[in-house]
């Protein structure tokens, strides 16, 4: 009897919860109160020609008792002291479901890549119906690209570069200026015949655009050399901006802030996607729909995304790819066994950018038009937290991270049936940049190493181990 | 030569905002060695927690002497930037202490893109255009052609920052906590075996960093007379110039940075091309970093193995 009274009064004993809950919850309402007090409180609004004041208390209210009852019930459950804390370590549930399914993950994913336009045409019932989904395709694969791309400075070298959409921009004013250029449209018209550099535009500046945007990262990277960490992130920041504001001022040469337009279309090899006698569809003896020329594209970026992946994997067993993971381990001891880290550090710059360079000239094709406002900061933080988000090093992680953030970026911008919940004037667009800031930043206290967290050794010895993503440096620079 | 005195008097302004938030780059980065991104945006908020504020006193509460008026908004603005850079730290950074290096970078990058969005979201996309303040100037030179004025509100910025900065010197030099602060950014596990509480201080350098902010964001307000939710990066990244500058960790380099860059800005903007002033900013960044990554009163950093 007394036994049993000790037992079912002792959980109640050892912890007051409730006191203590209700008092922090209180301090957290508070802290809200004066966080949110200024902002939501009180708006700012145009009265009559002058800026005056207008209130919002209830919002205020909600915001605030949100704060509070949501801590007092973590208070109460997952923070409350009388529950055991978790002792479960070692790989988590991403790592075993990783493990498990390693070896299928990859060729499943690749062929659902593939075959993702015929899925989307079928569960869409429709070539024409299916427009969005590819279009959603043909944007996560860019930032894939993109992400495989950064991942190889990043990832591999160990070198942080805040920069990276530099190098989309060089590439897409590439093919914008090139394409659009009359002396070459002439050229080519006196040769070949009128339409020539229309048609063939896209097929000659690709290589083009990779090139000059490797030749702009090794121009970018040299005088970086002797920087690392935080440092080199600022500097490339900061040649991010110049290019941009250069793209911005230089009117003659870029068309200034108005942009480029109307860059030629892609072409199947040369045969332009049109109704006319000489186009894709009559050639192939299908009826015609602008549909065939997005598909299209879908298959020219991921092409251009599996080449970045095929290549990256082929250059880590290269000489130059095993530096540059020494590089990222340790850059003294690298010099010391007498690794060129000039050369390396080059060579880490000028891939990842000329990967830069291809997805910004298809992004200039795709899109027909660029202009300095698709180059901010934004984008670069965008790439960079995909490949971090990923788990740096990565390349499946660095995937599912592009497409859970593009993806996800594009749900929030469908969410027109809050209008229904918060009224006609709620545009749920413009929350967009507001909650992917707020997920950075939660995603990195949830898991700073990103979702991957477990490298294949690019060296082993008898068999293959998986290597946790704690034990990968992550370079200095 | 006029135009010289003028550009250097507008320079000398400019730089007086820039130093005061370069401060708060140095500050945090010498003790916990992280870019605060988010710092410029926090700027940008305490500017529109300034503008609210000075238009429920001077609207609502019908407070006439301009002064008074401002004394009152640089205090609130200054308290409750504060408690934001005080809850940023705690919930953005203070967890991913002692995780990987780029960890503290990343959350700080989405905190910046959280805050100047969230100002976007609740305050709406416009500038928010508010009266002028000071209007008096007093006429300096004047050659008949040109006159070199020294607008009163210039001499409010450089005097409140001249104050402000000899408060701070003390509060560092002299006090108790200037030195638990200046022992933790030395060494911060030697700062915690002598039983300095170092999450403590490290709060406090945020709060400190984010007051100076908010007096930078006031008087920018008094300045321009207007806030818009995207003003916090470039400044941001030209007061983290201005910190690079005169020696990233030194407090008297990010002063003297922050009146440098000023006075570059103005100047280029005045001779040669105001397209490209910010280029001109982020290209001695550049330049900085690359021939002299010490800066120019800050330490050499020693390569250790």
């Amino acid at each position: 009897m007394a036994v049993q009274t000790a037992e079912t009064a002792a959980p109640a004993a050892t912890n007051p919860v409730l006191g203590p809950a209700f008092k922090d919850a209180l301090i957290a309402g508070l802290i809200a109160l004066g966080l949110f007090g200024p902002l939501i409180g009180f708006e700012t609004i145009i009265i009559d020609g002058a800026l005056g004041l207008a209130y919002r208390p209830s919002l205020l209210a909600i915001m605030v008792g949100i704060i509070f009852f949501g801590r007092l019930l973590l208070n109460l459950t997952i923070w409350s002291p009388n529950r055991k804390p978790s002792t479960h370590t070692g790989p988590t549930f991403f790592d075993r479901a990783g493990t498990r399914m390693g070896p299928g993950v990859k060729p499943a994913l690749l062929a659902f890549a593939v075959l993702f336009p015929a899925i989307a045409v079928f569960s869409q019932g429709g070539l024409n119906e299916s427009r969005y989904l590819i279009d959603l395709g043909i944007l996560i694969l860019t930032y894939v690209m993109l992400g495989w791309g950064l991942n190889i400075v990043v990832g591999l070298a160990g070198l942080l570069d805040l920069g990276y959409v530099a190098f989309y921009a060089v590439g897409a004013y590439t093919y914008a200026l090139l394409a659009t250029s009359a002396p070459i449209n002439d050229f080519f018209a006196g040769l070949f015949g009128a339409t020539f550099w229309a048609n063939w535009a896209f097929w000659f500046c690709l290589p083009m655009a990779g090139i000059f945007a490797g030749v702009w990262g090794m121009i970018l990277g040299f005088p970086v050399l002797r920087l690392r960490g935080d440092y080199l992130a600022i500097v490339t920041l900061a040649f991010g901006e110049i290019i941009r504001l250069v793209l911005i001022n230089w009117v003659d040469f870029t068309n200034g802030g108005a942009g480029i337009a109307s860059i030629p279309r892609a072409t199947f090899f040369g045969i332009p996607f049109n109704a006319g006698p000489d186009g894709f569809a009559a050639l192939f003896g299908l009826p015609f729909s602008p549909m065939h020329r997005i598909v299209f594209l879908y298959f020219v970026i991921l092409a251009l995304a599996l080449l970045t992946a095929f290549v990256t994997v082929r250059l880590r067993r290269l000489p130059v790819g095993r530096a540059w993971e020494a590089l990222r381990e340790d850059e003294i001891a690298c010099r010391s066994l007498g690794i060129n880290t000039t050369t390396t550090k080059l060579s880490a710059f000028a891939t990842g950018a000329m990967f830069g360079g291809f997805a910004g000239c298809f992004f200039a094709v795709r899109a027909g038009f660029v202009s300095p406002e698709s180059f901010t900061f934004d984008v670069s933080a965008m790439i960079l937290a995909i490949v971090v988000l990923g788990g740096m090093g990565s390349q499946i992680g660095v995937a599912v991270a592009a497409a859970v953030m593009m993806g996800g970026m594009e749900m929030l911008r469908n969410l027109g049936f809050l209008r229904q919940i918060f009224g006609n004037d709620f545009d749920p667009s413009l929350y967009r940049m507001l909650i992917f800031g707020f997920a950075m930043v939660a995603i990195m206290i949830w898991k700073p190493r990103g979702l991957v967290s477990t490298r294949d050794p690019t060296i082993f010895l008898k068999e293959r181990k998986a290597v946790s993503g704690d034990l990968v440096k992550e370079g200095h620079g | 030569m006029e135009i010289f005195v003028q550009q250097l008097i507008n320079g000398l302004t400019l730089g007086s905002i820039y130093g005061l938030i370069a401060i708060g780059y140095t500050m945090v980065f010498g003790i916990i060695g992280m870019v605060n991104f988010a710092h410029g945006d926090v700027f940008m908020v305490s500017a529109f927690i300034a503008l609210i504020c000075f238009l429920l006193v001077t609207t609502v509460m019908g407070i006439t002497s301009i002064f008074l008026a401002l004394a009152i908004v640089l205090v609130v603005a200054m308290v409750f930037t504060s408690l934001l850079n005080w809850a940023i730290e705690r919930v953005a950074y203070r967890p991913l202490r002692g995780s990987f290096r780029l960890a503290p970078m990343i959350s700080a990058i989405g905190m910046s893109i959280f805050l100047a969005n969230f100002v976007q979201v609740t305050q709406g996309p416009r500038n928010k255009p508010i009266p002028p303040m000071v209007t008096d100037v007093i006429v300096l030179m004047d050659n008949g052609s040109y006159q070199v004025t020294l607008a009163w509100k210039q001499v409010i910025i450089m005097a409140i920052t001249a104050i402000l900065l000899a408060g701070f010197w003390y509060l560092v030099q002299k006090t108790s906590l200037g030195r638990a602060q200046r022992a933790c950014e030395q060494d911060r596990k030697m700062a915690a075996l002598l039983g300095i509480n170092v999450d403590h201080t490290i709060s406090l350098t945020f709060v400190i960093g984010a007051a100076l902010a908010a007096v930078a964001g006031t008087l920018y307000l008094m300045y321009y007379g207007v806030a818009n939710f995207a003003d916090g990066f470039v400044p941001g990244v030209k007061a983290f110039t201005a910190a690079v500058l005169g020696g990233i960790g030194s407090l008297p380099g990010a002063v003297l940075g922050g009146l440098l860059i000023g006075l570059i800005e103005t100047f280029w903007s005045a001779y040669f091309s105001i397209e490209y002033k910010d280029v001109a900013a982020f290209s001695i960044l550049a330049i900085t970093l690359i021939f002299m990554p010490q800066g120019l009163l800050g330490r050499p950093e020693v390569e250790k193995v």
